[in-house]
């Protein structure tokens, strides 16, 4: 661990706790097939078996443990986040340097067709296009991926809108260097670390809409994930037998989860925006953002990260 | 830029927008495997010479653009089609569960907005201390919790004591009730979905009230009203409050189209025969006619949501025309 981390970490305690949580959550997903104590289609007891010393989150209803539920349902959950994120972060990404680059009629059309990404109601798209596609993780995670680009393009957009008006911007074209050039080397390196925030906060979100897919029942049959248990829990009447133990897991897993991610997007966009800080009608004492240890000035956009 | 431009320009990008809603809503189906004949829920084992009959009863055996014209223009006379499921007209199909759903996402987005403003609004005035801190992690757990799952832990506290699915009892009419009675229960059969939406919610609001405000706050003007003494109460309602409406307002209604989605999933959890209910169950049952109307539904009234929010930026901030 290096001196930059230890100060980033007491700078931003909730960014810390973030990483902490997300990494654990990423190594027990990916040993899940070590450490669960039982098959994660292995009937251990029965029914709704109670939480006791040898099981203990119980069983659900196929009987099946439901530590090991969890620890497999997170891969799903993770892959299907981080997936889904990629593709939002490529699309936005992309549609959004280009609109606010390029602007003009290119602008135009991108922006509506942004827009209209941003109004319509998502899930019950997401019903539709499940509908018609038909259930399997890959295609959870392209509607996932092609329905949450909107966002991310909009805040690229105004960020290369006022990167095309910088003076090394304007500079390069001067001198001669092509669009694709200047896009590549002046803007979008610019635009990382927003993306990298966008990128975080996309992973939760996309997380978050797998768990409304897997409720309406049109996620993969077969996968079981995070989402999936808290739709089992309700399918299988958890509520009415009173199995708490089927119902609270999947949920505090859900919500440690995407709140990490947050704390992580959250902590980056304040380290981007440091004026995030500033604040005069706190009762103890008047605040202004702190200069980074080190006594260099961050620029607006972050460029060292 | 005149009002009166602004007005219009805006009208004309939410004519677009449904229009363009209404095209990609007929592209999606069109693209699904097979077409309305084979997928036609009564038409499972029924002859070719049916499906044939079906074919042309449904206008299959034209082109795409004129299907097309002919899906626009029935639209444009407001009619939806009819349910593969029932063979009622769409629309009538629709308007009953959404009078219902409007009465309980009312109450929750009511219930959400007044706790996410007072949480939010603490927690800007008391940065940095344990009462920003505390609420400020609260709702930003409430936040990212699904809010199906939220519903199913109400579902646990309380299916005792609060009626915990349907919209009305059963049971009621044969005791020839009151009004007051049918409100009454009408009422508490709210309690529990409305609270659904109003947890999930708030915490959303709290963080986006409490950041707006920390954005004004952050501003000159609020130090040198500071520096002329006046009361923190007064700072807060007179000079950050309404410089933090724009943002906020904006957010709001941008998050509607979220909120329509969550009741969805809140109608699932507790069977309230809402919009979201009815949807649901045309999935179930492939009723295409039934999902492609309720989507545009859906659509048409996010999209006016916006346009009344881009409307209402004019008494919020003068110098939008410029």
């Amino acid at each position: 661990m290096t001196r930059g981390m230890v100060t980033w970490m007491c700078r931003y305690p909730g960014g810390a706790v973030g990483t902490v949580v997300l990494g654990a959550i990423v190594v027990l997903a990916l040993l899940a097939p070590w450490v669960s104590p039982h098959g994660s289609r292995e009937k251990a007891g029965g029914v709704y078996e109670r939480p006791s010393w040898s099981l203990p989150l119980g069983l659900d209803d196929a009987g099946t443990d439901m530590v090991t539920l969890l620890l497999w349902g997170a891969r799903t959950s993770l892959l299907v986040g981080f997936a889904a994120a990629l593709i939002a972060v490529v699309v936005g990404g992309t549609v959004g340097l280009l609109a606010g680059y390029v602007g003009g009629k290119t602008d135009a059309v991108l922006m509506r067709i942004t827009d209209y990404m941003l109004v319509i109601p998502d899930i019950p798209l997401l019903l539709i296009v499940a509908t018609v596609w038909g259930r399997s993780l890959t295609s959870v995670i392209l509607i996932i991926g092609l329905l949450s680009w909107a966002r991310l393009a909009r805040v690229v957009r105004s960020e290369a809108m006022s990167m095309r008006e910088r003076a090394y911007v304007r500079r390069a074209l001067t001198i001669g260097a092509g669009a694709f050039r200047v896009i590549t080397q002046h803007v979008l390196p610019h635009v990382v670390p927003l993306l990298l925030t966008l990128a975080i906060f996309a992973v939760g979100n996309a997380i978050l809409v797998e768990t409304a897919i897997a409720f309406l029942g049109l996620g993969d049959p077969s996968a079981i994930s995070w989402g999936r248990l808290i739709q089992n829990a309700f399918a299988g009447q958890a509520v009415s037998r009173g199995a708490w133990w089927a119902i609270v897991p999947p949920g505090l897993a859900v919500g440690a989860l995407i709140l990490s991610c947050t704390l992580i997007g959250r902590a980056l966009e304040e380290k981007l925006n440091p004026r995030l800080r500033t604040g005069h009608l706190s009762v103890h004492s008047f605040r202004v953002a702190r200069l980074p240890v080190d006594g260099r000035l961050t620029s607006r956009t972050g460029k060292r990260m | 830029m005149s009002r009166v431009e602004y007005v219009a320009r805006r009208v004309l990008s939410a004519v677009v927008t449904v229009v363009l809603a209404a095209t990609i809503n007929f592209l999606i189906f069109r693209a699904a495997p097979g077409d309305a004949s084979t997928q036609y829920q009564m038409c499972r084992t029924c002859s070719a010479e049916f499906r044939d009959y079906l074919r042309e009863d449904l206008g299959l055996n034209r082109s795409v653009i004129e299907q097309y014209l002919i899906y626009m223009g029935d639209l444009f006379r407001g009619d939806l089609g009819h349910s593969f499921q029932t063979r009622a007209p769409v629309w009538d199909e629709l308007t009953g569960p959404l009078m219902n759903t409007l009465p309980m996402v009312g109450f929750g987005l009511l219930l959400g907005l007044v706790l996410g403003f007072a949480v939010g609004t603490m927690s800007a005035w008391r940065r940095g201390t344990v009462a920003d801190w505390a609420p400020l992690s609260g709702s930003m757990f409430l936040s990212v919790l699904p809010v199906q799952w939220i519903g199913l832990m109400l579902l646990l506290l309380f299916s005792g004591t609060l009626p915990s699915a349907g919209m009305s009892d059963p049971y009621l009419r044969f005791s020839d009730p009151s009004w007051w009675d049918t409100l009454v229960d009408r009422a508490e059969h709210m309690i529990l979905p409305s609270l659904a939406i109003g947890l999930a919610w708030c915490g959303v609001w709290a963080l986006i009230v409490r950041s707006a405000l920390v954005g004004s706050l952050g501003e000159d003007y609020i130090l040198t009203a500071r520096a002329k003494g006046l009361h923190s109460w007064r700072i807060m309602r007179r000079y950050a409050l309404p410089n933090s409406m724009l943002p906020i307002v904006t957010m709001l209604f941008l998050t509607f189209g979220y909120i329509v989605a969550g009741s969805l999933l809140v109608e699932t959890v507790f069977s309230y025969p809402g919009i979201g209910l009815e949807l649901y169950q045309a999935v179930q049952n492939r009723d295409y006619a039934l999902l492609q109307g309720g989507f545009l539904l859906l659509t048409v009234a996010i999209v006016l949501a916006n346009l009344l929010a881009d409307l209402l930026y004019f008494k919020l901030d003068p110098r939008i025309t410029r």
